[in-house]
This record gives structure tokens, sequence and C-alpha cells, in this order.
């Protein structure tokens, strides 16, 4: 199960991430037309605490509370391991999962990304990329990102990576008998 | 860009590009695609860095911030960026064009025994236009006053700059209209940069106009000054017979490149290269002799002058290094890579760098100093020849291709070949568009940039527009790239022009696109519309010229002072990627809508050529049908639009209204936006 994982440590806040996110997004190979003509947004948010940038998106949560939420079904996982997908169609607007995402990473906004003057108003939320991933490719965020901060691995590989930080980190406390 | 064959159009540089692939360099490409993705922010130039409470991003999206800390907008975000661009275009021209009035002067005293006046007739006609007594002075005496006058124009505090006047009425009234009046080069970019300090000007509007004033600055003042001075300090340039491309590097020859833009010493080291002492030394070290090529604006300089063969244009400075047999790249200021630094690890090449504006580390600096211009010349053409046995035989990789072109056309030489030695004029060529065998000209000037296949844009849109009876006049890197694919010899006329170019080309003998010099040379194009319109029956200014101009391929900011000061002067002009300006849609509604009203010309912004070329005609059609000319004489392949379906002249130009973010206060900060 591959998820985007984000270290903060790196983000310079570039916000490369959101241009890359909307463009993918978009009816269109072009940035500044995606924005200027086809109303595209990101679905990847930048947001400061503290010192710290976090970049954050849809965690595609195994039990998720948009799904259970969602009173006409618009929110599905079509593969078990898979992102949580909206089918526009079925979407009422009601804006629950909106209200249920803990991380605030689902929007009802304008931002189909096909025209800027669609005046419907849609579910906005991170698909995984499932459009480049089908072709290979990662997600736009993830290859944009200049300095690596944010990458798509396995879950579990990135539980290893954090063993491993931890690790060292230990390993200096032991062996320089100084911490943190 | 995963497929190399696309990176250029231009075989000898396809060939380089396989060899840097072989050797594991990286090129121009290479480093764009390492670049990816670029910044959104920069793009749409809505990031600003002018003060360090900031920097400062407007969300493009519209839900984040939509004003810097200091409450600045996009719009005025966006326009400070394009009047800081628009000035530092300005400075380098006229940074240039100082050192060459600098160089006049020392010539003029005896300073240096490297200049001298060599155009002593377009001396006396500046002297004129000036008001500077010629009668019983010596030529060193009236240069010593014209290059004092000239000086002072860059540090003028008062009145208008001089060159104002060569300006047609409507024009001059546009701009004081606007007031983007020039009042002193120096001046307009300090005063533009003030502008953009924190806290200072941010009505949108009155910053582009500034950025006008800049530009106009640099078209009528530095820059043409430059080729004034030019012309007076190494001569008038004629029509001449060259080569250009990477073949002109020769295996058994010492080959030096000089690369960047400043003639004062490009035109020292051709006669260095043929001094005695220097050729016996080259002979001595097993060298056939001293070949002399360049690359970029110096090139050209040269090459109108001296018939200097050009090695290639911007995007081929490291690939004429990869030939491994140029035993000195000579650089000074403007559009040099310092990537070419690093070549010198795989090749026995020496960059040599001269100028005090523009030192590279890595390089073997040669200060260059006015007074001692042919020590200096001397010194690295030695350096050169000493380098040549030190050439590893095995890297020696030169491309075969090069291509003959005729160069040298300039505002004079242009009028003397219609009109005749005795009677020079521009009535023929007026003549032929008023009759229709002519529709009209377009200037295309301007860089490469690897965002788009090399010289592609250049030779699609410059056939396209000769195939429909258009002349075309160049610059610059465009220049280069058509004479590369063979657009600058006569027999291009019947191999690629439409019947009328073709007779008149047959009638005149002069290809259909016209090599005019460098990017300070585009002033070329300012004082031929000028003569143009003094010719009369055309028009009487030059928004009323069948006229249009281009950068297909643009990249510097050069680029974006030069599309400004043509726009500004009634030009219409179209370029490749858009002004980084897109972040603002009052500012892009301003120079593609509204610069209409204000001086009768636009930007445009269209990536493919082919669409560009017809946006060029387009325009020059309308104006052929706003003066009663005649369509085309003959058959043309993109035809004339009928009158009914051409845009009318900013027909109430719209305006959108100004969208005020939600919760924010539309107090009289905004309110004040919608100017009446």
């Amino acid at each position: 199960m591959k998820r985007i994982v984000a270290d903060p440590k790196k983000c310079m806040a570039c916000r490369a991430c959101e241009l890359a996110c909307a463009l993918a997004h978009a009816d269109t190979d072009d940035l500044v037309e995606a924005i200027t003509k086809k109303g595209a947004k990101p679905c990847i948010y930048i947001e400061s605490a503290g010192a710290l940038v976090v970049p954050l998106q849809c965690r595609h949560c195994e039990d998720a509370p948009c799904m259970v939420v969602c009173p006409s079904g618009a929110l599905l996982r079509p593969d078990e391991e898979g992102p949580v997908l909206v089918d526009q169609a079925k979407c009422i607007g009601c804006a629950f999962c909106v209200q249920a995402c803990p991380f605030g990473v689902i929007r009802l906004a304008h931002g189909s990304g096909a025209d800027a003057s669609d005046k419907q108003m849609a579910v906005i939320k991170c698909d995984l990329c499932a459009d480049r991933q089908a072709e290979g490719l990662e997600p736009a965020c993830v290859t944009s990102c200049p300095v690596g901060a944010l990458m798509f691995v396995e879950v579990d590989d990135s539980a290893k990576m954090a063993r491993i930080r931890a690790a060292a980190q230990a390993a200096a406390v032991v062996i320089t008998g100084r911490g943190r | 860009m995963a497929d190399k064959r696309n990176r250029s159009v231009d075989p000898a540089t396809l060939a380089m590009i396989d060899v840097a692939t072989a050797r594991n360099m990286t090129t121009p490409w290479d480093r764009l695609e390492s670049q990816q993705p670029q910044c959104g922010f920069g793009t749409m130039g809505i990031c600003c860095r002018n003060c360090f409470m900031g920097p400062c991003r407007i969300d493009p999206f519209g839900e984040g911030a939509q004003e810097g800390i200091c409450g600045a907008d996009a719009d005025t975000i966006v326009a400070r960026n394009l009047l800081r661009h628009i000035c530092t275009g300005t400075s380098a021209h006229s940074d240039h064009s100082r050192d060459v009035v600098h160089a006049l002067a020392l010539a003029a005293e005896g300073k240096s025994e490297a200049y001298r006046v060599r155009g002593a007739r377009k001396l006396s006609k500046l002297a004129e236009e000036y008001g500077i007594a010629t009668d019983g002075r010596s030529v060193n005496e009236v240069a010593k006053e014209v290059a004092q006058f000239l000086l002072k124009e860059f540090g003028k505090q008062e009145g208008v700059l001089a060159n104002v006047g060569r300006a047609p009425e409507q024009q001059r009234k546009n701009w004081a209209a606007a007031g983007a009046v020039p009042r002193g080069i120096d001046r307009e970019v300090v005063t533009g940069l003030h502008m953009t300090h924190v806290g200072a000007d941010n009505d949108a509007e009155h910053v582009i106009m500034g950025s006008v004033r800049a530009a106009l600055a640099d078209g009528w003042g530095g820059s043409m000054i430059a080729t004034d001075v030019s012309d007076v300090l190494f001569g008038e340039p004629h029509p001449l017979r060259s080569r250009v491309n990477l073949g002109v590097i020769k295996e058994d020859e010492v080959n030096i490149i000089v690369h960047g833009h400043e003639p004062t010493l490009s035109d020292v080291v051709v006669a260095a290269t043929r001094d005695p002492q220097l050729l016996a030394l080259a002979k001595e070290k097993g060298a056939k002799g001293i070949n002399l090529a360049g690359i970029c604006c110096t090139a050209n300089e040269i090459l109108m002058r001296h018939g200097i063969p050009i090695a290639g244009n911007f995007l081929q400075q490291e690939l004429a290094v990869m030939t491994g047999a140029v035993d000195v790249m000579l650089v000074d200021i403007q559009c040099v890579f310092p990537a070419l630094v690093q070549m010198q690890k795989c090749f026995h090449t020496k960059v040599v760098s001269t100028s005090a504006k523009a030192k590279f580390p890595g390089s073997t600096y040669v200060e260059f100093h006015e007074e001692k211009a042919m020590e200096t010349a001397k010194q690295i053409v030695r350096l050169a020849i000493e380098n040549y046995p030190n050439r590893d035989p095995d890297l020696i990789n030169i491309p075969k291709q090069q291509e003959p072109l005729v160069a040298g056309f300039t505002t004079e030489v242009v009028s003397e070949i219609l009109g005749g030695r005795y009677r020079p004029s521009y009535r023929p060529l007026n003549d032929g568009i008023q009759t229709g065998r002519l529709r009209g000209v377009a200037g295309v000037v301007g860089c490469n940039n690897p965002k788009f296949p090399h010289d592609e844009s250049h030779l699609a849109m410059v056939k396209e527009l000769i195939r429909n009876d258009v002349l075309v006049v160049q610059t610059g890197c465009s220049a280069i790239a058509c004479g590369k694919g063979g657009l600058l010899a006569p027999e291009a006329a019947e191999r690629f022009a439409g019947k009328g170019l073709q007779e008149i080309c047959r009638a005149v003998g002069i290809p259909p696109v016209l090599h005019t010099g460098s990017c300070v040379d585009n002033s070329r194009i300012l004082t031929a519309c000028a003569e143009m319109v003094r010719e009369g029956g055309i028009g009487d200014s030059f928004d009323k010229l069948p006229v249009a101009g281009a950068a297909p391929e643009w990249m510097s900011e050069k680029a974006i002072a030069i599309g400004m000061y043509f726009v500004a002067s009634g030009i219409f002009v179209v370029i490749g990627q858009s002004l980084p300006v897109q972040g603002s849609r009052r500012v892009v509604d301003l120079l593609t809508k509204d610069f209409e009203k204000h001086f009768g010309a636009t930007w445009a912004f269209e990536p493919d050529a082919i669409k560009a070329a017809h946006l060029m005609i387009d325009r020059i059609d309308r104006k052929r049908a706003d003066l009663g000319l005649p369509t085309p004489m003959y058959q043309v392949p993109y035809k004339p639009k009928t009158a009914d379906s051409a845009p009318k002249a900013h027909a109430g130009a719209k305006r959108e209204p100004v969208a005020v973010a939600a919760g924010s206060c539309p107090g009289p900060a905004t309110a004040g936006i919608e100017d009446t």
C-alpha cells in the first residue's frame, strides 16, 4: 500500500507541489492556462506549524470518516488498498465529508480543472494521481518537489525508514553520550 | 524532452549534442530538464522579493493570500517585476553603448592607437543633427564634441533624449500623454528601480508606463547611440558575404571564438589576427593561419563590418568548445554561460574573460581597457596560438555544416541599394508596399531558448512571412539562425519567397531576409521605420505602417526591453513564451489590449511560430486596409481576412471588474483601482 509521505524538515514551502497538483488535475499541459483558464485547484496544502512547514493531503484513511458520513455514496474506494475517490455525479454537495475529515484536506469548491467558468461546486481531494499511476508515474506533487521532501512509498517502508532514523539517533546518544 | 532529436533543427547542433552525451557533459537542454518543474510563481510574475518583510507570493488560485505584507496585490507585483526586468535590459544595452562612446572619445583625443573614426560620413550626419559645427574642423574635433554630447545623454538631468526627435510626431505625442518620454538613459533606470522599492509606486498602470519610459531610453537612447557610434568608430557596414555555423571552425588553423556583445574588443581582435608577427608565430606552432569566428552579437558586429564568419548562436556556445578545436574562447559581457568554464576540464580550450563587468571564475582573466585595446587583443591572440599545440587530436570533432550568407544591411545601406548611391531613397520600398508587390515588413529578432527546439521557431516564422511576400529584417541570434537555415543568401528568394518579394529581391539584388546586425542594432529597425514614414505614402506614424515584429525564442531581459520599446513606438510585437505577467489579468489586458489606445500597438504571446506569423500578417493586412492599400498583388498562401472579420480597433477595450476577495474590506484602496 503506497502513500505520500512528507518530511517537514526538508520542505522549503516553495509550493511547487501545489502548482504541479493543480496542473495534473487540469485539462491542459500548460500551468498558466490551467490556473487562469481552467480554474484548476490543488489538493495538497502547505501549512506552517511554528518553524516547520507541513505538506498535507488526503491520507486515504483505512476507516475513512468521509466515506462513512457521505449520504449519497459519492466517496468510494474501488481498490481495497487504493485511494478514496469521488464520484462527482453522485455528490450532492452537502459538505459532510469536509466536516468529517480530521486533516481538513477535503474541500467543496469551484475547481474542476476543466473550465474556469464552470460554476458547479465539486469535492476536491487527492486521488493519489490515479491517472498518472496508471501510466507508471508517481503522483505529481512527489515528482515536482525540488528537495525530495515528498516521497511515494509503501507505508511499511516509511515505518522502516522512521525506525532507521530513530535507531541512528539512539546510537548517537550511546556513542557520544549526548542527547538532543 | 526525452527525444534529443527534438532539441534543435540544426544538424550541426544535433551532432554536437551527441558528442556531449558521449563525453558525459551537460548542455543547456540537460540543465533545463534538471530544473523541472520551474517555479510557477516566477513564471507568472507573482513572487515579490523587493523587501524583506517578504518574500511574498500571491496565491494564483485566488484563495490564499491576494496581497503581500505591504498590501501590494498581484497587479502591482507583476508590474514592478516587469519594470525591474526592463531596467536590467536597458542597462545592459546602454552600458555597452557608454563604452562605445567612451572609445570614440579616446579615438578623438588620440589616446588609443586601436581606434580612429572610420565612418566620417555618419559622424557628420550626427554632428549636423545635434547642432555641432563641422565647417573647418577636423574629424577628431567633431568626433570629440559628438562623443561628449552623447556621453551627457546617459546622465542627462534636464529635457529629453536628443534622439526622441527622430520619432514621428504621433509617437512623441503618445509618449508624452503616457508620461513616458525618456529624459535621460541612466535616469530612467534609476527612477524605474526607485518606483519598485517597497512602498513606492503601486499603481500597476503607472508602473508599466515607467517600464515603457525605461525601454524607450534603451531603443531611442542607449541602443541607438551604440549603433550610431559603432558605425562612426568601426565604419558603416555594407553588404558582404560570409559563412555561418560550426563548420567555419578550421582544423588546421588557430581558432579564436569571440562571444559576447561589445565591438570595442572584437573589432580590434580582427586586426590583431592579421598581425604579421602573430601569423608567423602561428606558423611556427604548426598552424596554417589564424581563424577568427564569433558567437552571439559581438559576432554580428564583426560580421557586419569585416565579414568575419559566425560559428553559431546563443545555444551553440558550449558546442563550439566541444569541437575540440577552439584554442581561445574570448568572452566579454551578456549571454555568456558560466557553464563554459567547466568545459575546460574536458577540452584544451582557454576561456578568456575580459570585462571588469563580468568575471568568470576559472577563466583566464585579461582585463580589457580601451586605452590599450591593441595590446590586449594581441596578448589574447598570442594565448590562442600558444594553446594550439595543446589540442588533443582524439577530441577534435568539427561538424561540416556551414552556410553562405549576406549581411551588412543598415538604414543607410538599404536606402542606397533601393535608390542608388547618388539618390538614396526609400521610395522603391514604399512603392513596393503601396502596389502590393510587398505586403509589408517584419522584424524577427531575439534569442534562443531551450524551452523551444533550437532555431525552429525562427526558421518556421521567417519562411512563413517571406512566402507571404513580407520582407523580413533581422538581428541577433535570430539572424544567425536564419543564416544557418540558408535564408540570408540571395538564392533564398527563389526557394522560399512569394512572387512579389521575389521580384523585389531580383530587381535590387537583396536576399528576402536582411541581416541588420546585433541586438543593439534593433535601433536600425526604428530608424528604417522613420525613413519609411518620412518617404510617405504608407502612413505618417509608426502605428500606421504595415509592419510587425517578433521574438519567437526570446529568453533575456534585454529582449523584454526591446519588445517594449517597439510596442511603445507603435509596432505590434508577438513573442513566443509569455512575459512573466500572467498572474495579473489587469497587466495582461493592459499590454495585449489597452496599449492599442496608448501607443497604437500591443504585445501578443503565441508559442506556435506559424500562428504568430499569421498574427503579424493579420496586423499588416489591417494596416494596409486602413491606409486604403490594395490586397497583395499576387496569390499568397495566407489570404488576407475580409475587412469585416478583422477585429475592430479597441472597441471600448473591455476591462474586467476587479475581483475583491471574499471577506476583504472593499475600502478606498480597492475602489480606486477602477479609475474612470
